[in-house]
């Protein structure tokens, strides 16, 4: 081996770790990619938050591309996104619906009325059995699904402006490009 | 003192012992074993707190996934089949011990390329170094022809 090769080495090796470190940095620990996509959306029914005497399934929101987005009044970072979620409903891009995730009827109602209500309609998942099926670990959470019940693309945190633009709205007017 | 001391690391030892079952009451008297389920939920990687178990965290999720990981085994599923329950929902990133497979090949086997190419070098190392001590104990035919007139004409001194 040339000697300077031999040299050069370590410093190779060196840059290479380097490299590969500075890759971590950049990568959320708390982004999980979720086995969920590309599959058929976990089927659920579950009574309507607004109004429990209606159940509501995933064949409610079939049919067209739309957005399920999970949330709870006890999550703080609900909060935050909220305001996205109305502006989202307000431009009329896509279908939101919601998924109520181990709360109080009350104060969810009581929330909507607050804040707006950005949604079509709200299953309400008492227990978190639904969450568990829809592998939910942290709210807020964002599918987007597909005409036919497809879950395309997930976002595991709140939705902010620049998400929606550059994430959300693209994905969504391809899926309703699409054929079918 | 010292017997007080000594006292406290013991206690201090058992500690983690009486905390890795979980906070659930669960009734182990039917068919599902509590080492079993023990056993299993130590396996399983909580979701929000990422560096604990199901068994350690104290989190609202992890409280739902033993709930969870309990009713499956009461309904007879066997360790694989809770797990693969678990892993269609959250991906591989629940188990502990990674499965085997293309994307996970650098982590599984990387440490014994690793190991195997620090062998080789090693071997490679001593050979050299054999090889040069074993040069420089050879002598060359200039320096066999002094040692030669050093020892006269090949006769020792010392044996006459």
């Amino acid at each position: 081996m040339p000697r300077f090769v031999r040299y050069l080495l370590p410093l190779l090796l060196f840059l290479a770790m380097a490299g590969l470190l500075y890759r971590g940095l950049s990568i959320d620990p708390r982004h999980v990619p979720s086995p969920l996509i590309g599959k058929a959306a976990p089927a659920f029914s579950l009574t309507k938050l607004e109004d429990p005497s209606v159940t509501i399934s995933d064949a409610d929101f079939r049919g067209q591309v739309s957005l399920f987005n999970v949330w709870a009044t006890w999550c703080v970072s609900c909060r935050a996104e909220h305001q996205v979620l109305m502006a989202l409903a307000n431009s009329g891009e896509v279908a939101i619906y919601g998924l109520n995730y181990k709360d109080k009827r009350p104060a969810a109602l009581r929330w909507l009325q607050q804040f707006g209500d950005p949604y079509l309609a709200n299953a309400f998942d008492a227990d978190g059995r639904v969450g568990i099926d829809w592998g939910v670990y942290g709210t807020p959470e964002t599918f987007i699904v597909d005409r036919q019940g497809v879950i395309r693309h997930k976002h595991t945190g709140p939705l902010t402006r620049d998400i929606v633009q550059q994430e959300i709205l693209p994905l969504v007017r391809q899926l309703k490009a699409e054929q079918g | 003192m010292k017997a007080l001391r000594s006292l406290f690391m013991v206690c201090l030892c058992l500690l983690p012992a009486a905390v890795t079952a979980g906070t659930e009451m669960f009734d182990f008297s039917g068919n599902v074993g509590k080492d079993r389920y023990t056993d299993l939920i130590v396996e399983l990687r909580c979701l929000v707190c990422q560096n604990q178990s199901l068994a350690d965290s104290d989190a609202e999720l992890a409280h739902d996934l033993r709930v969870e990981v309990y009713e499956l085994m009461q309904q007879g599923k066997t360790d694989q089949e809770v797990v693969d329950y678990l892993v269609a929902r959250y991906g591989d990133f629940v188990l502990y011990k990674p499965p085997v497979k293309p994307s996970t090949y650098l982590l599984w086997y990387g440490p014994f390329v690793l190991l195997a190419l620090g062998l080789a070098l090693l071997v490679k190392n001593i050979r050299q170094r054999d090889r040069q001590r074993r040069a420089e104990a050879d002598l060359s035919q200039e320096e066999q022809a002094r040692l030669k007139t050093l020892l006269g004409d090949g006769d020792g001194e010392n044996r006459s």
